[in-house]
């Protein structure tokens, strides 16, 4: 396959249909429509199924029945239409049926705006549905990961048989880049839906599709299957890129498109001499955690960069549990951080940071 | 003997649906015993072999819990 | 099974139907969600469809509708069995697809869903259970609830004001161009049952035939929730719901309405019985 400028928007979606999606189900909302609007055009002509849904509720619902039935399929969208999703992810999980969902993330709270935003951390990586449930979250920073990451994320989401996000913003959505997409897969024959699905039960026992558990001690066992299963994810689907953390003496931590843009920071950074480098989380969930962790002892301080007041933070103060300072800076409702501003951040760490180191060694 | 019915004692809930629709009035609460429910299951009473299988009572049962039968017809 | 069968020289006419399970149902004494649940299961028999057939379970009492029948099935949040049903379909065209909704779920909170199912004319067929209550919470208002019917959370009666009067989903639904076959049938007494039973019989051929969305509403009893024995709650249905839910066909195939043959016709002149819905039947073929 040939490189090709890609928009962010159509990237994902076509990626989807080469990655042997059969079955999308959406509903408009900005700024993933793009996704939308492509595969309208593209589903119909292969002999899939697009379905434009009533509503987000809607949406996840047909995704839901799809799963259950046993094909690739999947839905994308925005804020304000995960949030209408929260119910069908919870359920999708309880089931343990396999999915994959694209969050375009725009700003909020409420209907917000339609510009980039990475507001919806918390609502993806920690489950904003109800129950105990996990889902893997994927946080591309190019139109080239955003390709690669649905593809992937419909193999994890199969193997695993868990919702696998992909967790995108409107700046990457709405990018053009270049970018190379995957070969077609074949599509799975109807014999080859797995065995758990929802087929006919033809030759066995009929199969159940439900996340009911009445009886509490076989709802706690459930749970526990639950967690040895996301246990077992954590310990093998852990994905993160080091960038000049070599010498490094201060961490950009940040993922996705704002990662990217620390990239560019930290160029300027190390021209000026700064030891600083970069630690991106490509998977949200698993959290990259022991390898933050392992780098408390390489670094002096780190510098977390998001999109929104201070979400991915959390997770990096708890793992880093206060052994080296951690600073913040988020710009939010819409504004992405300029690298100048991150520039200026480093500093300020980095001058802390040699403060910090000659107090140590003066005592 | 026309026809007969049995009655699934465990899944019987006692609701005596059945008991209004039988043309002949044959069917009644066991008064005698209990299932393991706890309920008086229905029984057939048809000593003058008056039951028709007509299927009335089986139309009527929330549980699918009555069967029905009919004499084999042999030609002579 | 424990039963015994009778002497030899009686045939079985009537058996447990194959595509129930033998797993005894949850529901209250002389409820007709039973009922509803047999006749489906005895018309999967008669299609001998039972290896292709894929129920949609809802939350209600009927949340345990998976456990009862010998088929594939999913379980769906609450209101939304339609869209759950509609990704099932729309990637296993052959299979037989149902939904099985009480009131509160497909006509409260599922109300945009069975809407917008039958808008794309899905190809399923949806059973509505309709006993005017919720029953699973314990006997709540639902939005087709009787005006003047005390429920826990009716305690007055449902009044006009406020409140609303009852849904008629059938209505409804039979304005939409998408829906092929809407019927309301009821569970009172064994003329209905059987009525019902032919209805259920079509629904599933409309889907088979690649026709379009199919409903049958069935008024069914709540004994507990109402607070009536069995056989009152029967009585309730005839002489309190009919009138406010009148039976009859109010969306069949074309050909149906223009000939005298077809069993949708049947079904209605056989409804014609019950004056009221003989009336409004009448309007929707009309119509």
């Amino acid at each position: 396959m040939a490189r090709e400028l890609l928009k962010g928007n159509v990237a994902f979606a076509e990626a989807a249909v080469r990655a042997g999606c059969e079955a999308y189900f959406g509903y408009p909302i900005t700024p993933q429509t793009e996704a939308l609007e492509h595969l309208s055009t593209r589903m119909p002509e292969l002999g899939r199924t697009f379905v434009q849904a009533e509503s987000e509720v809607a949406a996840i619902n047909m995704v839901y029945g799809a799963a259950a039935a046993g094909v690739r399929t999947m839905t994308s969208s925005s804020g304000p239409g995960t949030s209408l999703m929260m119910e069908g992810l919870s359920y999708l999980a309880g089931s343990e049926v396999p999915a994959v969902v694209v969050d375009v993330m725009r700003g909020g709270p409420g209907l917000g705006n339609i510009a980039p935003a990475q507001s919806d951390y918390l609502q993806m990586v920690k489950g904003g549905g109800h129950g105990d449930y996990r889902q893997i979250v994927l946080a591309p920073s190019t139109v080239q990961e955003l390709i690669d990451h649905t593809v992937l994320a419909f193999d994890l989401a199969d193997r695993y048989r868990i919702v696998t996000v992909v967790l995108a913003d409107g700046s990457l959505g709405q990018m053009m880049e270049g970018a190379e997409l995957p070969p077609m897969r074949h599509l799975r024959l109807p014999g080859e839906r797995p065995a758990w699905a929802l087929t006919g039960a033809i030759m066995r026992e009929p199969n159940l599709v439900s996340s009911i558990h009445l009886d509490p001690d076989e709802e706690e066992a459930f749970n526990r299957h639950l967690q040895a299963k996301y246990a077992e994810i954590a310990a093998a689907e852990v994905r993160f890129e080091e960038y000049r953390l070599e010498g490094a003496r201060v961490a950009v931590v940040a993922f996705g498109t704002t990662a990217r843009l620390a990239k560019t920071a930290i160029t300027a950074a190390r021209a000026e001499g700064l030891a600083v480098g970069l630690f991106r989380p490509i998977t949200l969930w698993p959290y990259p955690e022991v390898q933050l962790r392992a780098l408390v002892k390489r670094v002096d301080a780190m510098l977390v960069v998001e999109m929104n007041t201070g979400q991915m933070v959390e997770d990096v103060q708890r793992i880093v549990a206060e052994r080296v300072p951690v600073r913040f800076f988020g710009r939010t409702g819409g504004v992405m951080p300029m690298p100048e501003e991150i520039l200026e951040e480093l500093r300020r760490s980095a001058h802390e940071a040699e403060a910090a180191h000659q107090e140590e060694v003066s005592a | 003997m026309k026809g007969t019915v049995t009655v699934d004692e465990p899944r019987c809930k006692g609701c005596a649906l059945c008991i209004p629709v039988c043309p002949k009035g044959l069917l009644r609460l066991a008064d005698a015993r209990f299932n393991a429910r706890g309920v008086h299951p229905v029984e057939l009473i048809d000593p003058s072999s008056e039951c028709t299988g007509c299927q009335l009572c089986a139309t009527m049962c929330p549980e699918a819990a009555i069967a029905v039968y009919r004499a084999v017809r042999v030609r002579a | 099974m424990t039963v015994v069968a009778p002497e030899h020289a009686m045939t079985p006419v009537y058996e447990f139907p194959d595509s129930l399970t033998s797993v005894p149902t949850h529901y209250c004494p002389g409820c007709t969600h039973g009922i509803a649940h047999r006749l489906i299961a005895e018309v999967i028999d008669e299609l001998a469809a039972k290896e292709r057939t894929i129920g949609v379970a809802s939350v209600g009492c009927s949340v345990f509708a998976c456990r009862y029948f010998d088929v594939d099935f999913g379980q769906a949040p609450h209101g939304r069995a339609p869209a759950m049903a509609t990704g099932i379909k729309r990637v296993a065209p052959e299979a037989l697809v149902f939904t099985y909704q009480g009131d509160g779920d497909l006509a409260s909170i599922g109300a945009a869903e069975i809407l917008h199912a039958a808008v794309r004319g899905e190809n399923i067929t949806v059973f509505f259970i309709n006993n005017a209550i919720y029953g699973m919470t314990g006997g709540q208002m639902a939005p087709t609830t009787l005006v003047g019917q005390k429920t826990a959370s009716s305690p007055a009666g449902r009044s006009l004001v406020g409140q609303g009067a009852p849904l008629r989903v059938s209505e409804l639904l039979a304005q939409v161009d998408g829906a092929a076959f809407v019927v309301r049938r009821s569970l009172h007494d064994v003329v209905q049952i059987r009525r019902a039973k032919k209805a259920i019989r079509r629904a599933f051929e409309v889907q088979e035939q690649g026709l379009g969305f199919s409903m049958v509403e069935l008024l069914s009893s709540c004994p507990t929730n109402w607070g009536l024995k069995p056989d009152a709650a029967l009585d309730f249905i005839r002489d309190e719901m009919v009138p406010a839910f009148p039976l009859g066909d109010f969306k069949v195939p074309e050909a149906e309405t223009a000939g005298a043959a077809g069993a949708g016709t049947a079904d209605s002149s056989a409804a014609g019985a019950d004056a009221a819905g003989s009336a409004v039947a009448g309007r929707a073929r009309r119509g």
